[in-house]
């Protein structure tokens, strides 16, 4: 089967990789209909995640057809049209049962303070992903999910991370009726909390990055306020502003590892691996948010450690909300959202790519190019 | 491990203002008290280990499941397997795999050879659509780094040749 292979920092290729097989009896193996390049990916292309082994095959979005299922399967069956979420959550440990599908504790043994997920190096348990043609899925009557018959494919496998990623950095803010919501990053996750911080009765959405046609997207998509921080003299001066010198209520920081903006962070965190990424965007949210706010994580940071002004949050009384998004806990009310109409995920892809065009789909999307937003990669198979 | 002091709960005031609903994790967490079991809860049967896997020295056994792809082998393997005989605190784990990740693509280019397929670097970095939509930029880039390596390379030669 065709699937991608990591060379190396900024280096992937497809190569004809074996067949994935039943490996345990609640496996099941899906031919990929759809997967998508996530912005959490060009942490991998980029080297920055520890453990991403040469030979990996990334990819944690994805829908697909269920062709083979293990004996203990029971709720899938094979034609089944799923979306499968980007966490591997066995649906019975403590973690799982409260709810926490993005913290299991059986489908990772690389690493204890992540779970598995598909396709994400082997600190998240060195799964293949699903920038393939088929996949095994672990857990497969956890996480996967049939999509709904008249549903979108398009914004199915926006489901399986986007989404609820969004969702869940909205939630997390607890944001309040008239609250002001301050979203740092317009990349497809910053876009879609952006969108999805309405759900939860704010009066004002910013958003803030430094590329002016992701800003100009977001601000039609989001219906939010979009600023360039590149036309200001400091960010968080200029949030303290527009918030009657009081700061946001709440700051999301949608950008993580490989945020631009401070050249100190930037040397340190992405030139010198001095740390684990630049730390910018959450300095900002940090500073930015009013004392006793509420700063919620989505942006993805890598191990060993960060420079932060943590003290700012004691001293200003931050609480401080992330996580993985719980995808399997949001999929109810997120599918109802999309069936009615409220959200249209799909309108966030930009780019639709045939997998043997890989290493142009990466680069693409990783140097911003064509006015890209989000990329979509078909299989050959996927195309019969 | 029981606790240190099993007559807790007669410490005087031990719960009297326990708040149910002070409980910040929630909706993400709906905290049931299951985590007081902690790993004693009902697991599914173990995947049959087929190849090598390096496990986390913080949890006692395997997870459940796990993927089997890429095992560790060469120089970077041996360098992994230095890395997870330390827990995940410490940057005795963390900094080698960063340094196996870097010794793997040298090992990834030498395999290719070994194999017959010489790795089209250019196609494979992408930079036919750097070319296409990001000429300008890509061309400076590239200027730069030419000029970088240029000026190295004029440094080594200089000092080989003051030797």
């Amino acid at each position: 089967m065709l699937a991608m292979n990591y060379r190396g920092p900024y280096r992937v290729r497809t190569v004809q990789k074996p067949m994935p097989e039943i490996l345990h009896p609640e496996d099941a193996i899906v031919r990929v209909t759809r997967s998508c390049i996530c912005g959490s990916d060009l942490h991998l292309y980029h080297g920055l995640v520890p453990d991403t082994r040469v030979g990996s095959t990334f990819g944690h979005e994805f829908t697909g057809i269920v062709e083979e299922v293990g004996p203990m399967v029971q709720n899938l069956k094979v034609g089944d049209h799923v979306l499968v979420p980007f966490n591997i959550a066995c649906g019975k440990c403590n973690f799982c049962k409260q709810g926490l599908f993005g913290n299991c504790h059986e489908s990772n043994p690389m690493a204890t303070a992540v779970g598995g997920i598909f396709g994400y190096s082997h600190t998240a348990g060195g799964y293949d992903g699903g920038q393939a043609e088929y996949v095994r899925v672990p857990y497969a009557d956890v996480g996967p999910t049939v999509i709904p018959p008249d549903m979108d494919p398009d914004d199915a496998v926006l489901l399986t991370d986007v989404v609820p990623t969004g969702y869940q950095a909205a939630e997390m803010g607890g944001i309040k009726e008239g609250d002001t919501v301050v979203i740092f990053g317009a990349g497809p996750i910053g876009i879609m909390a952006a969108r999805c911080a309405w759900f939860f009765g704010p009066s004002r959405v910013i958003i803030i990055d430094h590329i002016d046609y992701r800003l100009e997207f977001a601000k039609n998509y989001a219906k939010c306020e979009a600023y360039n921080f590149k036309s200001m003299e400091d960010p968080v001066l200029f949030m303290k502003k527009t918030t009657d010198w009081y700061g946001a209520d709440v700051c999301i920081d949608c950008v993580g590892c490989e945020a631009e903006g401070n050249t100190l962070q930037t040397f340190s965190g992405r030139v010198a691996l001095m740390q684990a990424g630049a730390v910018t965007a959450l300095q900002w949210a940090i500073n930015s948010v009013k004392k006793g706010g509420i700063v919620s994580i989505v942006g993805v940071y890598g191990p060993p450690f960060n420079l932060l002004a943590i003290g700012n949050v004691m001293n200003k009384g931050i609480t401080i909300r992330t996580n993985q998004a719980s995808v399997k806990r949001l999929l109810p009310k997120l599918i109802d959202h999309v069936q009615s109409g409220r959200l249209k995920p799909s309108e966030l892809i930009t780019h639709r790519i045939p997998m043997e065009e890989i290493s142009d789909a990466y680069r693409m999307f990783s140097s911003k190019l064509d006015n890209c937003i989000k990329t979509v990669l078909i299989p050959p198979s996927a195309k019969a | 491990m029981e606790p240190i002091n099993d007559d807790y709960k007669n410490i005087p005031g031990w719960g009297m203002d326990a708040d149910p609903e002070n409980e910040p994790t929630y909706p993400i967490k709906n905290y049931t008290g299951d985590d007081h079991n902690r790993i004693n809860y009902e697991r599914s049967p173990q995947q049959l280990q087929t190849v090598e896997i390096l496990k986390s020295i913080e949890r006692p056994s395997l997870s459940v499941v796990f993927g089997t792809t890429v095992p560790p082998s060469g120089l970077s393997g041996m360098i992994r397997r230095y890395a997870f005989k330390h827990s995940e605190d410490r940057y005795r784990h963390w900094l080698p795999l960063i340094m196996a990740d870097r010794i793997n693509v040298c090992e990834g280019v030498i395999s290719d050879v070994l194999h017959g397929h010489f790795p089209n670097m250019i196609k494979e970095r992408g930079w036919a659509v750097e070319w296409k939509y990001n000429r300008a930029r890509f061309v400076k880039k590239i200027g730069i780094a030419t000029l970088i390596a240029a000026g190295v390379a004029a440094l080594v030669c200089k000092t080989v040749n003051d030797r």
